[in-house]
């Protein structure tokens, strides 16, 4: 089978053989009745779930929500980690006053944060897009000062030797040599950020695909849950490949 | 241009840690010279190269172009590293234009320079491509061009051919040696090969170890119209041969 062979050489073809056995596993599984549908929802049920919530615009609105929280707080947290990371990055004094603080928060839960976000500023977006900013920014800005620790010392001293200043040092040597580790950064801590949401929407939210999951336990809808589940996944790995793609565009000098 | 160093010290660390690099090195270069300082690594070269590159203070002493302090990196003093010095996202061309536009100069002047220079290394048909796809003698003479395109008034060469091969390491002092004759530039070259140093200087000064420091001095007149003569001819390796065994009476004895 000549076709095969060259079919399963397609850098995606073992992943989606991958996901295709679980499927499968998950169809045999529920369609010869041994497990209780409460427990397991068939594959069927669920996109029924999915389709029915697609289909009274539910889905669209919860998945809008989630990624709206999720893109303001990550824009705050990835747009104040770039400049004071580089600083702590090139700039011993502002490191050693920083790090010992941002190594300590950084490993306060941040879900933890959750009541003191509530009573501090009630149940609206704010202290949902505050979450994520809390358990995202830490990590990128640390992540953003290895980066730039790494950038070697000959490339920012030959703009010195050309008559560049440390502005320019900055934007034109650093933040171009550290782009695409802060891409990749980026991409790591989203999944955070993407993790947080829901924990923010499970607590306290009118909408929201966290929000759907947990009123969908309280009617006991597994397929509901099944489908918030899937969702959640397949937007996560969207954006991933969505920083992936970025970066071989952006970067194509670091591959 | 007339740059002098003058009684030039530099020690690192305090107290009992303290560690003498330099002591009282002084030399001079003028407009179109070509000058090496010559050692074995921990005579403090690289040392003397920083320094006059304004990326380190001396402890003592001083370095002056024409008259005017040197205090900090300035574009006057043109750089050339041993490796790792292009970036790797610029291509050629922009590798080159990079100090030019730091200088804030025209567009249409970073344009015709960068090509001009390009053409001065021998690299017109390699603008477009990016560092990793040149062999490292290409990139050291992006580099050089990138440094001669800022239009220094010396050009400080630090071990610039010490990364690569030895056939292209004689290729590019004949590269090198044309572009002194050609573009008259002023250079101070650092390396630990003394016939390098022989074939391309003028003068040629000799440093010790610990502390460094300047032993000797050479007035290199030999005639340079073919290197490849020149490297065989018996009045150059009788000078080698001599220097060499200079150099190593200076090294430290291997027992300590």
């Amino acid at each position: 089978m000549p076709e095969f062979q060259r079919l399963m050489r397609h850098p995606w073809a073992l992943g989606i053989l991958g996901i295709l056995t679980v499927l499968l596993l998950w169809w045999i599984t529920t369609a010869n009745g041994s497990v209780n549908k409460l427990f397991l929802p068939s594959p069927q049920a669920v996109w029924q779930a999915g389709q029915q919530q697609w289909s009274s615009g539910l889905l669209l609105k919860d998945a809008l929500a989630s990624i709206q929280r999720v893109f303001i707080g990550f824009a705050m947290s990835a747009g104040l980690a770039l400049p004071i990371g580089i600083a702590m990055g090139t700039n011993p004094v502002i490191c050693r006053l920083l790090e010992p603080l941002m190594g300590l928060i950084r490993y306060m839960p941040a879900p933890a944060f959750i009541p003191l976000l509530i009573i501090y500023f009630g149940l609206d977006e704010l202290p949902k897009v505050l979450l994520i900013f809390i358990g995202t920014f830490f990590f990128n800005t640390l992540m953003i000062m290895d980066a730039v620790k790494f950038v070697p010392r000959e490339l920012m001293e030959t703009a010195r030797t050309l008559g560049g200043r440390t502005l320019p040092i900055l934007t034109r040597v650093v933040a171009p040599f550290i782009a695409p580790q802060v891409l990749d950064t980026y991409r790591i801590n989203m999944a955070s950020a993407w993790n947080l949401v829901i924990v923010a929407e499970l607590v306290a939210a009118t909408e929201g695909l966290g929000k759907r999951i947990s009123l969908a336990q309280r009617f006991l809808r597994t397929d509901e849950i099944f489908m918030g589940l899937i969702v959640i996944g397949l937007i996560g790995l969207l954006i991933d490949l969505g920083f992936r793609a970025l970066m071989r565009r952006a970067c194509s000098w670091a591959n | 241009m007339h740059l002098q160093i003058d009684r030039l010290c530099k020690s690192f660390g305090y107290g009992s840690k303290r560690k003498e690099v330099l002591r009282e090195v002084s030399f001079a270069v003028h407009s179109g010279e070509f000058v090496a300082l010559v050692g074995s690594s921990g005579s403090g070269k690289s040392t003397v190269m920083r320094l006059i590159a304004g990326l380190d203070q001396p402890s003592a002493g001083s370095i002056s172009i024409d008259g005017r302090p040197v205090t900090a990196p300035g574009s006057d003093r043109g750089m050339v590293f041993q490796k790792y010095s292009l970036y790797p996202w610029l291509t050629a061309a922009q590798n080159v234009a990079f100090g030019m536009e730091l200088q804030g100069r025209s567009r249409q002047e970073i344009r015709e320079r960068t090509a001009y220079f390009l053409e001065v290394v021998g690299l017109a048909d390699s603008a477009r491509r990016l560092p990793r796809e040149l062999s490292g003698g290409m990139q050291q003479r992006v580099a050089i061009a990138r440094a001669l395109a800022a239009e220094p008034q010396v050009l400080l060469l630090d071990e610039p051919f010490g990364a690569l091969d030895i056939q292209i390491r004689e290729s590019m002092q004949e590269f090198l040696r044309d572009l002194w004759q050609r573009t008259g530039l002023t250079a101070l070259l650092i390396t630990h090969d003394l016939e390098e140093a022989l074939l391309l200087a003028g003068t040629v000064h000799i440093m010790a170890p610990s502390p460094g420091r300047i032993v000797r001095t050479v007035s290199v007149d030999l005639d340079r119209s073919s290197m490849g003569h020149l490297r065989i001819s018996p009045s150059f390796l009788a000078l080698r041969e001599e220097l060499a065994q200079n150099l190593r009476s200076l090294e430290p004895a291997l027992t300590c």
